[in-house]
């Protein structure tokens, strides 16, 4: 199931993550190719947004994660990462600008940001289309414009590795295929490896080149549809597989690691 | 001491009767020194929602003065700050351990360092010797403790200038700013081990009752009139200024406590900004 890592390529083995007694991934095995979008799906709870982070190394783990970046070895690469929502107040006085800034720069933002760095921002903000929203607070920002503006960040410097947490939750279905679209040219573009954690399972597969299906350990992987048209599955959950986040509610993830055997 | 002789010179050239005196005058001087840091300090307080955090910090005050005065301290600050200090790290490792609201624990915290501050400094009834503390007194602030603040009001400036963009990122999202290389956990201590240094410093003078107030309301009130971060910051430091000089020269004609009278000046000042805040939505 792993391919060789040849020459850019993320690695994980053997991944196992506890929070004391309780069991968050186990066994959790994933590869992805630079120039490859990896979706990952499962339902809530079942160690996601906690492989992002692991990933990310906010959180300490057992196993092997290594990256290989244009044929070496590297201990930390440049990550993108845009997370799945902010923990901020509608009425923090902080634009868009601000945040890009504090970002991006060490030019502290609560003195005032001058031309050259708001020149600078306003370019990156551009490339996706949100060059308009410099000024803007925050919290002023629709679900899929505060996306845009988080990848924008994201991609600044160029990333080897972007990781995207809960890429549906908060943006209409528009925003998300437009969003799917930017990701899909950057993958292009740039040739970076893109781990995309979503509850959109029937969006994403239009997209993706490779699905995962994470319940603490990964249960499935594959093509979209072949993790989607997965007998097993197809039988435990019946055709209507449109939002995987119900699967939880119905009791029917609950084999972890034996759901793999 | 040449800066603060140069100091006396020039407000006593002022034509009010409350000029004259050297103790207003020292007491302008460390009103000046504190209300720009406290804006600056509330601008993050208000943002990362630790109000009922620094609450506890300044109450803590009371636990501090009484092991001060069980260990024989003649001058409690230094007990004060320790203290602060042990539970602005153990508070905030608890933050981060549990991910969970740390609410409920802190009301535990609150209600058990003012209860035992209270149970140790009120044996055989010597608490009155002790309300100084809870209503702060600025007019008979010292040449040391302002020595003192113009030290801290150095260290909390060259801080933010070095991790305020840091603190930004780790208010708005941890993951976030670990992938742009902050130190989160770092920079989430040494805000709170600075916010309890700073409340330790300025609590003689300000008091316990209210000094949570000067730290919230600039801030508060700031956030119904700016647009981002630079001028959240103006904001607040011109409202916490504006509020430390008005309530200090009223309390030396009202013959009020100072500190009270300046948070009672900086509740107006919230009072108008939530007023503008309801109209520019409308």
């Amino acid at each position: 199931m792993i391919n060789a890592c040849d020459h850019c390529c993320t690695k994980i083995n053997n991944l196992n993550v506890r929070f004391g007694d309780d069991v968050i991934l186990d066994n959790v095995y994933l590869h992805v190719n630079c120039g490859e979008v990896l979706a990952v799906v499962g339902p809530n709870g079942a160690g996601k947004t906690t492989l992002l982070r692991t990933i990310l190394g906010e959180i300490p783990y057992q196993g092997i994660i290594k990256f290989r970046i244009s044929g070496h070895e590297s201990v930390k690469p440049r990550i993108g990462y845009v997370p799945q929502r902010l923990q901020f107040d509608i009425g923090l006085p902080l634009s868009v600008a601000d945040l890009v800034v504090s970002a991006i720069s060490r030019h502290p933002v609560w003195l005032r940001v001058n031309k050259k760095l708001l020149e600078k921002a306003k370019d990156i903000l551009s490339l996706f289309s949100v060059g308009h929203l410099l000024k803007r607070r925050i919290g002023d920002l629709s679900g899929g414009e505060l996306q845009r503006v988080l990848l924008a960040i994201a991609m600044t410097p160029d990333p080897e590795l972007l990781l995207l947490d809960e890429a549906g939750s908060g943006v209409d279905v528009k925003g998300l295929s437009l969003f799917y679209q930017i990701v899909n040219d950057l993958r292009n573009k740039h040739h970076i490896a893109v781990i995309l954690v979503t509850h959109d399972i029937t969006g994403i597969s239009n997209y993706a080149d490779r699905m995962i299906l994470l319940n603490r350990s990964v249960i499935a992987e594959g093509q979209p549809k072949e993790v989607l048209s997965n007998e097993k599955l197809k039988k435990a959950f019946g055709p209507s597989l449109l939002d995987i986040s119900c699967l939880s509610d119905a009791g029917l993830f609950k084999g972890g690691k034996n759901g793999h055997n | 001491m040449a800066i603060i002789e140069l100091w006396h010179r020039l407000v006593g050239l002022f034509p009010f009767s409350w000029a004259h005196y050297g103790f207003m005058r020292n007491a302008l001087l460390s009103t000046l020194l504190i209300t720009p840091l406290f804006a600056l300090l509330g601008t993050m307080v208000v943002s990362n929602r630790m109000v009922f955090f620094t609450d506890v910090l300044g109450h803590s005050a009371l636990t501090g003065i009484a092991i001060g005065v069980l260990l024989g301290f003649h001058e409690p600050t230094l007990p004060m700050i320790g203290l602060a200090v042990i539970l602005a790290v153990g508070i905030t490792l608890l933050k981060n351990a549990t991910k969970n609201s740390t609410d409920t624990v802190l009301g535990v915290f609150l209600a058990f360092v003012v209860a035992l501050g209270i149970v140790i400094l009120s044996r055989q009834g010597g608490f009155v010797r002790y309300t100084n503390y809870l209503i702060g007194d600025i007019l008979s602030v010292s040449m040391q403790q302002i020595a003192w603040l113009f030290v801290i009001f150095i260290i909390v400036f060259v801080y933010w200038y070095f991790a305020g963009n840091a603190l930004i990122l780790t208010s708005i999202n941890s993951s976030l700013a670990h992938s742009r290389k902050v130190k989160t956990l770092y920079i989430e201590l040494s805000f709170s081990v600075l916010l309890a240094l700073v409340v330790m410093v300025s609590i003689r003078l300000v008091g316990i009752l209210i000094i949570n107030s000067l730290l919230v309301l600039p801030a508060a009130s700031s956030r119904n009139f700016a647009q981002n971060a630079y001028s959240y910051t103006v904001w607040a430091a011109v409202i916490s200024i504006f509020s430390g000089i008005a309530g200090l020269i009223a309390s030396y004609y009202w013959g009020t406590a100072s500190g009270a009278t300046i948070v009672l000046f900086a509740a107006g000042c919230y009072g108008i900004s939530a007023i503008y805040g309801r109209c520019r939505r409308k």
